[in-house]
């Protein structure tokens, strides 16, 4: 009995020394969530793990895949654990618009909108990374039936013909229904005119259609090297990153094909009604200073989305970026606008159209 | 008759009725019995009643846009259908889609209504945006003349239906039903349509996955029964070690080994079964095999337990009698292994019905079970209706299947052991 009392006393006792260590985290601890993989991994040593070390506030890393349910509903039923977040450009928008994201005010950033690169400096949030959509192949592992030849334009991505073989695709509409226009003959300079119509949908999925018995669709980014790498799919679509970081850290000998790549912005975002508001912003303004932004290109081939962190890349870094003008040449912008309007609503229609 | 006197209440030796004392001592039991019962009770309760309950709700529930347009559900009460309404519903949608505006809220009446009409939410956004521009009437002209859409009759009804709080439109869309422009039910076009095909899938998928893990089970249960127990014990241990291990971890093994480069296609290749390596992975029969492999101890386990309730010497006796090996097995064994085949049976195809780790894993896009559906509606696209109707449809599905099995089988035969 005696010995029963005294266990339940330091039982208590564990349980309210616990409860004071959670609320003191509370105050010096924020939730930063971003898309997991090689680029969680750039973001954590450019700027986590300095940042910690600086100040002493902990972070908390969290992975998602892009999906903004959880985003609403955390915000919806008041409960947010979220402070800051990764977020493309459609959820960016998407946020403000349905008000779950908080509306940046750029003096607390503490840098000038125009120094963002054009499209960067969002009301609900601020670029991080300028990436790029590309695809590649394995060269130490060409597939006999291609003949020596190699893919290097979006339409051999969708000829089956001549480069047989499965192919990698991002489970989302995004980028696909561009590149299925571009590879079916559509200008780049008026996918988004052309996707903005029914016809336009149609011809997309319609082109899409011809590749989709060889597709194997990929939800996180790291997949994308990975069935590269163990040869599920002979080419694949991938962001531009997780491709080279797979050659520059695992020794893989994959190929970049830059043609048509869809440059793109991630945004740093702050949920809204997360109580530590006030942190989340001193995170933002530390990552967003172009010195510390300039760190991330060393680990992840993204480019910086503030003008004056450029200067602080090295040269041999600079090429592999998707900014790098010999890349550019054949690049496009990904219509923010279009996605932030229609993303839902063609992610619906692409869930329908992949399960049949 | 009356020689039988009314006995008086007996009175214990403190002076309290045997029949209160009783009473009390019934009552002390009782609240005893429910003591034990009830955290069982609560927990039940809290973690499964309550969210089935909240499930059925959300099924039907739809109050968004009853909420975010007060003035046009009220205006639009007394609208017959017949046309395009008048000027006092068009100055409501105007002055309602102006709050939401300001509000912030306009994309979640968009997202409603696309759920219906494709495209309608950047259409409705932007006759938001156009909304709180106006300043004042008539609305109904410049509305329609902004976007056309205003003067279909078909948003009207959409309208109308969807401000109401509860709707059976979920429901609809889960068996590929929709409302055309006049209100009437249609089913959706060939193209579009997708549960049903989901929902029979899923059905095939766990009846075939059912029939294999009772093939491959039953004789290694029957294996099991009769060996001596030191080396019955060592197989089981083999079964039960596969048993303990995750489903994930699990999931992931086959991953590996069904890999086009993986050990099985290896093998294939190099002994030269197969000229080229095959398709395994992403593909209806990978998700099988997955699935039998992790469901096979569910249906064997209960088989194995009831087998080894049935005492060998009805069989001896049955062959004493002069039945064959085989007649004594199916018409004096078989019979006796019935309850545990059913109990098996209904406990691997119940959990096969909910599957969706292995199926996202191993399949493809045609091999996805209704659970994914449902998860991409919750976690995804925040569409509790949709997510909530799907999950309604199955366990009703579930709920009938039980009854006709507890026709055909009947429950109080199944047993564990």
């Amino acid at each position: 009995m005696q010995r029963r009392n005294v266990s339940l006393v330091l039982a208590g006792a564990a349980a309210l020394g616990l409860l004071a260590t959670n609320a003191a985290q509370a105050q010096d601890s924020i939730t930063v969530v971003s898309w997991g993989g090689a680029y969680s991994e750039s973001q954590r040593k450019a700027y986590h793990e300095p940042y910690m070390a600086e100040t002493g506030v902990k972070i908390i890393e969290e992975e998602y895949t892009g999906d903004i349910a959880k985003m609403r509903a955390m915000v919806e039923s008041g409960n947010v654990t979220w402070d800051v977040i990764d977020v493309d450009a459609s959820t960016a928008l998407a946020g403000c618009d349905q008000g779950f994201l908080e509306e940046i005010d750029y003096d607390r950033v503490g840098q000038p909108k125009d120094k963002f690169v054009v499209g960067g400096a969002l009301d609900c949030g601020v670029a991080t990374i300028v990436y790029a959509t590309v695809y590649g192949y394995d060269a130490g592992n060409l597939p006999a039936e291609w003949n020596g030849q190699v893919p290097t334009t979006v339409a051999d991505f969708f000829d089956l013909e001549k480069f047989p073989g499965k192919r990698g695709l991002y489970k989302k509409p995004f980028i696909n229904l561009e590149w299925a226009l571009i590879a079916d003959g559509v200008s780049r300079d008026d996918v988004y005119d052309v996707l903005r119509t029914e016809e336009g949908l149609d011809r997309a999925f319609a082109k899409l259609d011809t590749i989709k018995s060889s597709v194997v669709w990929w939800e996180a980014g790291a997949q994308a090297p990975e069935l590269l790498g163990n040869g599920e799919v002979v080419m694949t679509q991938a962001w531009n990153g997780r491709l080279y970081n797979a050659v520059k850290n695992e020794g893989k000998q994959f190929v970049i094909v830059w043609d048509n790549e869809a440059v793109d912005f991630d945004y740093w975002a702050i949920m809204k009604g997360t109580p530590k508001l006030d942190a989340a912003y001193a995170f933002l303004a530390y990552a967003s200073a172009p010195e510390n932004m300039a760190r991330q290109s060393q680990f992840i081939a993204y480019g910086p989305s503030h003008a004056d962190a450029i200067p602080h890349i090295p040269q041999d870094v600079l090429k592999d970026l998707p900014t790098a003008p010999e890349n550019m040449t054949t690049a496009f912008t990904v219509d923010a606008s279009f996605w932030g309007d229609n993303s839902e609503a063609l992610g619906e229609r692409f869930n329908a159209w992949l399960a049949q | 008759m009356a020689n039988v006197a009314v006995a008086a209440p007996a009175i214990m030796v403190d002076g309290v009725p045997l029949k209160l004392k009783l009473q009390r001592a019934e009552r002390v039991r009782k609240l005893k019995a429910i003591g034990l019962v009830a955290p069982l009770f609560l927990f039940i309760l809290v973690s499964f009643a309550i969210p089935i309950g909240v499930m059925l709700f959300n099924s039907i529930y739809d109050p968004d846009l009853g909420r975010l347009m007060p003035r046009t559900a009220a205006a639009l009460s007394e609208w017959d259908g017949s046309a395009v309404p008048d000027e006092p519903v068009f100055e409501a949608l105007a002055l309602d889609l102006r709050d939401a505006q300001k509000a912030k809220q306009a994309a979640l009446i968009g997202r409603r209504l696309n759920y219906e009409v494709a495209g309608a939410r950047s259409k409705l956004i932007a006759s938001a945006k156009n909304a709180a521009k106006m300043e004042s009437g008539p609305y109904k002209e410049a509305v329609i003349e902004a976007d056309p859409m205003w003067g279909e009759i078909g948003t009207w009804n959409l309208l109308k239906r969807s401000t109401r709080k509860y709707t059976p439109f979920f429901f609809l869309s889960s068996l590929d039903f929709r409302y055309d422009a006049n209100n009437a039910i249609e089913t959706v076009p060939e193209g579009e349509a997708v549960y049903r095909d989901v929902f029979v899938r899923t059905l095939l998928v766990s009846t075939t996955v059912t029939l294999l893990t009772l093939v491959l089970g039953f004789p290694l249960a029957y294996l099991l029964a009769i060996l001596p127990a030191r080396t019955a014990n060592m197989l089981l241990i083999l079964v039960l070690m596969s048993f303990w291990t995750s489903l994930l971890v699990r999931t992931t093994a086959w991953f590996v080994l069904l890999q086009t480069n993986g050990p099985i296609n290896d093998f294939l290749f190099y002994t030269g079964i197969v000229g080229e390596r095959i398709q395994l992975i992403f593909t209806r029969f990978g998700t099988i095999t997955a699935m039998t492999h992790i469901q096979l101890p569910f249906t064997l386990l209960p088989i194995y337990s009831v087998m080894k309730g049935i005492s060998p010497s009805h069989v001896r006796a049955a062959r004493s009698l002069g039945a064959g090996p085989f007649y004594a097995f199916w018409r004096v064994y078989f019979p006796q292994t019935m309850p545990g085949i059913a109990a098996g049976c209904l406990l691997t195809f119940i959990l096969c019905l909910g599957y969706y780790i292995t199926p996202s894993l191993v399949g493809g896009p045609t091999d996805q079970l209704i659970s994914t559906y449902v998860a991409l509606f919750v976690s995804a696209q925040a569409n509790w209706g949709m997510g909530s109707a799907l999950g309604t449809i199955l366990l009703v599905a579930t709920l009938i299947l039980f009854f006709v099995y507890n026709r055909l089988v009947g429950v109080e035969r199944m047993r564990l052991n």
